[in-house]
């Protein structure tokens, strides 16, 4: 039988518990801890920083995320990790609360940032948006239809995923823009 | 990358030059130790002594900005030793291709130049033609007029001893390169070159490339295994986002986006874009272009593109002149925009000369930035010295979820579009770019139904209103992702009995309205058979040389390697038969999806399918500055070109908002370079809000010679500033070892590195490297010139 992670794992859970007759090892004296991936639910990701595109799997217990490890089975990374990729954990685990947990609003001339809804916020963007391809709308330039908003410019994208990237390419050029740029270019 | 990662083992040679891959990529370097393992040597050629150069076999240092003058002596010293496949650079590239006479090269400039708009006109880049329209050969290689008689002639100029003097790189250190690297010119023999940003980051950023390309063609090791062009990319979908087109130039799958000037229509468009041949042993594969177009304009206008109307081609915007990065932060300087949306994106830290795009940025009326963190970049307003009430820029900081908090794919660096999984709802409201951008587009779409009923008077509404967009399965609030996939992948819309299918890769799509495809070059990602990125088959190729084509899925049509016709000779026989990567039986190919098609044998189609000549090109009439590379300083240097009487590539024109900040070596005497290290990612917002990075690598700073540190009195561990003409930062300075002075021309000159990941936002903040990199930048790519520049540095 190939071993493959889930066997393998079987299998090293065998052997220690061979190893630790009495729950404590005699050869150093500890208790075996407890496994810390018991009744977690696993899922495989891709590592979202370089663009090497390692595996990863993340557990989570009760739809948090407890874990994230390399994936011995992806034929890349093989298990292995760069200090980057082993500290994606902290991106979903958010120690120091520095993740976004809601949207935020600074006004003109504004010192700080206020909270407002989604709902506000959709609102919002949507009449600035139309607003400033309303007045900056190019239909015809020199007998030629160029349909272009003028004064809006998109940025970023190369951390989205391809379904992302896909309708925000669709999203710019329907809304009419032509500056739309991303980190491929720098 | 025209291979891939795992591909890197089967290199007899792994040359990195202009990328750090130890720190950057780190786990390319399970597979470059690999390829030591099998006896295979690795050479690195960089400014500093980085943790690639530690376990290289050979190490070159080269002043940044001189890749030209260091690869150019490498073709020359091919060239006059004839250390080349020689059957391989005849059958499969331009060398046998007789030039226009007319074609000149004299001082740095070659024929066509208008000095005073700083381009070329390539009427004199072209080929003899024969009386089919075929381009003339002598593949005896001895006709004056012949790629490689003119090639010969060009880069003879590029001595030992200019390379010498150029660099900086000890003469012994370049022939041991050049010996190493040719050995690989046996057809069973092979090398990868893999570079990053240290090569395109120059005002001859594309031109370094090129001599890399020239090289592994004049060696034979394009299209094989362990061989290949391979651009490290820094980001996790950055190539996927380039597929798909996030720059003003393209639109998906790297179809040219609109042009004012001339693409005036559909039929025009088609005319500028389509390339002829008349070769019959070309593909040509580019012919296809106008089936690719249409079946994205079926995929976004859906029902309302049709034939009569030129499938909505008129509803795209044309651009009305380059618009780049650069240009873009230039035009919003001068109050051109109204509104910005960025998205994951940190300008202000990662872009040039960045006080400019702080400027820039004050001046719009509102910004919206979504992303995981406040960035540098979205509290601009209220960084430190920042006069806040003054600043009239509204702005939306709206809460994204994570890579594990969706579902979705992500295309590597060797194109494998690789699924991922939601592993956990995200913090508070944050929600997924995907239903943050198809929200506001149904919102945008709705206030414009709602104005046209009312009468109002708004811009034309149709690219919004005649627009396919629907993304969410009956009664949800949210979008789907694999109706996105689907659409990207395209689905037959004809009458006949497939309506509704799959497609199943590009070779179906027409151009008579029968086939959407979001983006021809992902067709075959998500079949009739179902979600293929998703795949983790563990099952190698019958070649077994790793390329595992049943885990998730390649573009194109799940190859991968590709320009893999190039693997073989005319008869179809491997060049390398232990590393093959197809072989034609006679009737049929074996091994990897074959370039162009399954039916065509070895010697009835060029390898090089994507140009119209289908072979590669050493002479490259398609390049902005110069069918051959030719070495120029960079904007700000420290040396004269000792090529010829022009400094600065002579198709580069300056900005504007840059012209009044170019620093020279009164004031600014020594190069200054940026770079990366492990613990942290690009901008640093994903990595300067994680307490176990930010531990590792807590501040900014810089890299500085023994030399350098004694003669101004630095220490290592102390605080200095570092100016350049565009601004002046505080920075740790290292004293190290690994940094050298360059002997150049006679001269010793310094080189202050620099660590670009820090800015006045998140977590730990810093002052950013790119307060004083010049926006300038190359004049094919645009890419900016941050790799070399002048600063000056003193103790704090």
């Amino acid at each position: 039988m190939p071993v493959t992670r889930r066997n393998f794992l079987k299998l090293s859970g065998a052997t220690a518990a061979g190893a630790f007759l009495g729950g404590t090892s005699f050869l150093t004296g500890c208790k075996p801890l407890p496994d810390k991936l018991k009744g977690t639910k696993e899922s495989s990701t891709i590592c979202p920083y370089c663009g090497v595109g390692c595996g990863l799997i993340v557990s989570a217990r009760n739809g948090k995320v407890v874990n994230i490890e390399g994936d011995p089975e992806h034929p890349i990374n093989k298990g292995s990790l760069c200090a980057k990729g082993a500290a994606l954990y902290q991106i979903a685990s958010n120690p120091i609360k520095r993740r976004l947990d809601k949207v935020q609003y600074r006004r003109p001339g504004g010192t700080q940032w206020e909270e407002i809804s989604w709902e506000k916020a959709f609102e919002m963007m949507a009449e600035r948006i139309k607003d400033a391809r309303d007045k900056t709308f190019i239909e015809k330039e020199n007998n030629v239809t160029v349909n272009r908003t003028a004064g809006i410019v998109g940025l970023g994208g190369a951390a989205l995923d391809n379904e992302e990237c896909y309708v925000w390419s669709k999203f710019a050029r329907l809304i009419g823009l032509t500056y739309l740029e991303h980190q491929a270019r720098i | 990358m025209t291979n891939h990662w795992i591909d890197i083992r089967n290199a007899d040679v792994v040359f990195i030059i202009g990328s750090n891959a130890a720190e950057n990529h780190p786990i390319s370097f399970k597979y470059v130790q690999e390829a030591k393992d099998r006896g295979g040597k690795m050479i690195n050629v960089d400014p500093r002594f980085t943790k690639t150069s530690s376990l290289a076999d050979v190490y070159a240092p080269i002043r940044p900005g001189t890749d030209i003058a260091f690869m150019s002596g490498i073709i020359n010293y091919a060239l006059q030793n004839d250390l080349i496949q020689k059957e391989y650079v005849v059958e499969y590239t331009n060398a046998a291709y007789l030039i226009n006479p007319a074609y000149k090269f004299n001082d740095g400039i070659f024929s066509g130049y208008d000095s005073g708009k700083k381009t070329y006109a390539k009427d004199t880049w072209t080929y003899q033609l024969d009386d089919k329209g075929i381009p003339k050969k002598d593949k005896s290689l001895k006709d004056p007029n012949c790629v490689y008689q003119l090639m010969k002639k060009h880069f003879e100029r590029y001595t030992f001893e200019k390379v010498n003097a150029i660099t900086g790189c000890p003469v012994e250190s370049f022939k041991k390169v050049a010996e190493l690297y040719c050995s690989t010119h046996k057809p069973d023999k092979v090398a990868t070159i893999m570079y990053a940003m240290g090569a395109t980051q120059h005002t001859i950023g594309v031109q370094n490339i090129r001599t890399y390309s020239i090289l592994q063609m004049l060696m034979g090791n394009m299209g094989l295994a362990g061989g290949g062009i391979n651009a490290l990319r820094g980001e996790s979908n950055v190539q996927g986002s380039t597929d798909h087109a996030l720059l003003w130039h393209i639109i998906p799958g790297y179809l040219g986006a609109p042009l004012a000037s001339k693409d005036v229509n559909f039929e025009a468009y088609i005319k500028n874009n389509t390339p002829k041949t008349n070769d019959p042993m070309s593909m040509n594969w580019w012919q296809h272009k106008p089936k690719y177009l249409v079946s994205m304009l079926k995929a976004w206008f859906g029902e309302n593109a049709k034939k009569e109307n030129d499938f909505c081609y008129d509803l795209l915007p044309k651009a009305h002149k380059p618009v780049p990065y650069m240009t873009m932060f230039e035009d919003m300087y001068k109050g051109q925009h109204k509104g910005a949306i960025f998205m994951g994106t940190n300008p202000i830290v990662g872009g040039p000369n960045s006080n400019l795009i702080l400027k820039a940025i004050e001046k719009l009326d509102w910004m919206i930035c979504a992303d995981l963190w406040e960035t540098d970049t979205s509290v601009f307003w209220k960084r430190p010295g920042a006069n806040t009430a003054s600043i009239k820029t509204e702005v939306f900081l709206l809460p994204m979820v994570s890579s594990v908090e969706k579902e979705g794919s992500v295309s590597n660096s060797g194109r494998w579009a690789q699924w991922r999984y939601k592993a956990q709802q995200g913090p508070g409201n944050s929600i997924s770019d995907l239903d943050l951008i198809d929200e506001l587009f149904l919102k945008i779409k709705e206030m414009y139904e709602h104005d046209v009923k009312a009468g109002k008077k708004v811009a034309l509404p149709d690219p919004i209103t005649k627009a396919n967009w629907s993304y969410r399965h009956a009664g949800e609030h949210e979008a789907d992702p694999h109706m996105v996939a689907k659409e990207i992948n395209g689905y037959y819309v004809g009458k006949d009995g497939k309506r509704g299918k799959q497609m199943e890769n590009f070779l179906k799509l027409a151009a008579d309205g029968s086939t959407a495809c979001g983006c021809w070059i992902y067709s075959g990602s998500y079949t009739e058979e179902g979600n293929m990125m998703a795949r983790r088959g563990l099952k190698d190729a019958s070649n077994k040389i790793g390329m595992y084509p049943e885990w998730s899925w390649t573009w194109p049509v799940n190859r991968r390697i590709i320009y893999n016709r190039a693997a073989v000779n005319r008869k179809g026989e491997p060049w390398d038969p232990k590393r093959w990567v197809v072989k034609w039986t006679g009737s049929a190919w074996k091994g990897d999806i074959v370039d162009g098609g399954a039916t065509a044998g070895p010697d009835q189609k060029n390898p090089f399918i994507m140009n119209p000549e289908g072979v590669a090109r050493l002479f490259a009439p398609s390049l902005a500055d110069g069918p051959f590379p030719e070495h120029f300083e960079p904007l700000e240097t420290v040396a004269r070109n000792l090529m010829n009487s022009r400094q600065l590539n002579p198709a580069v024109s300056v900005l504007d908002t840059m012209k009044s900040t170019i620093g020279s070596t009164a004031r600014f005497p020594y190069i200054g370079t940026s770079y990366r290290v492990v613990e942290h990612w690009q901008a640093g917002a994903m990595t300067r809000n994680l307490p176990w990075l930010t531990e590792l690598v807590p501040d900014m700073f810089c890299e500085i010679s023994l030399s350098l540190a004694k003669a101004k009195g630095i220490k290592n561990g102390d605080k200095v500033k570092i100016s350049s003409a565009r601004g002046e930062i505080d920075s740790y300075a290292l004293v190290t070892d690994r940094v050298r002075p360059f002997k150049i021309d006679g001269k010793m000159v310094e080189m202050v590195g620099m660590i670009w990941h820090f800015g006045q936002g998140c977590a730990e903040s810093g002052d950013s490297c790119n307060t004083l990199t010049p926006s300038v930048g190359d004049p094919n790519s645009s890419i900016p010139e941050f790799k070399a520049f002048l600063v000056n540095i003193q103790k704090a």
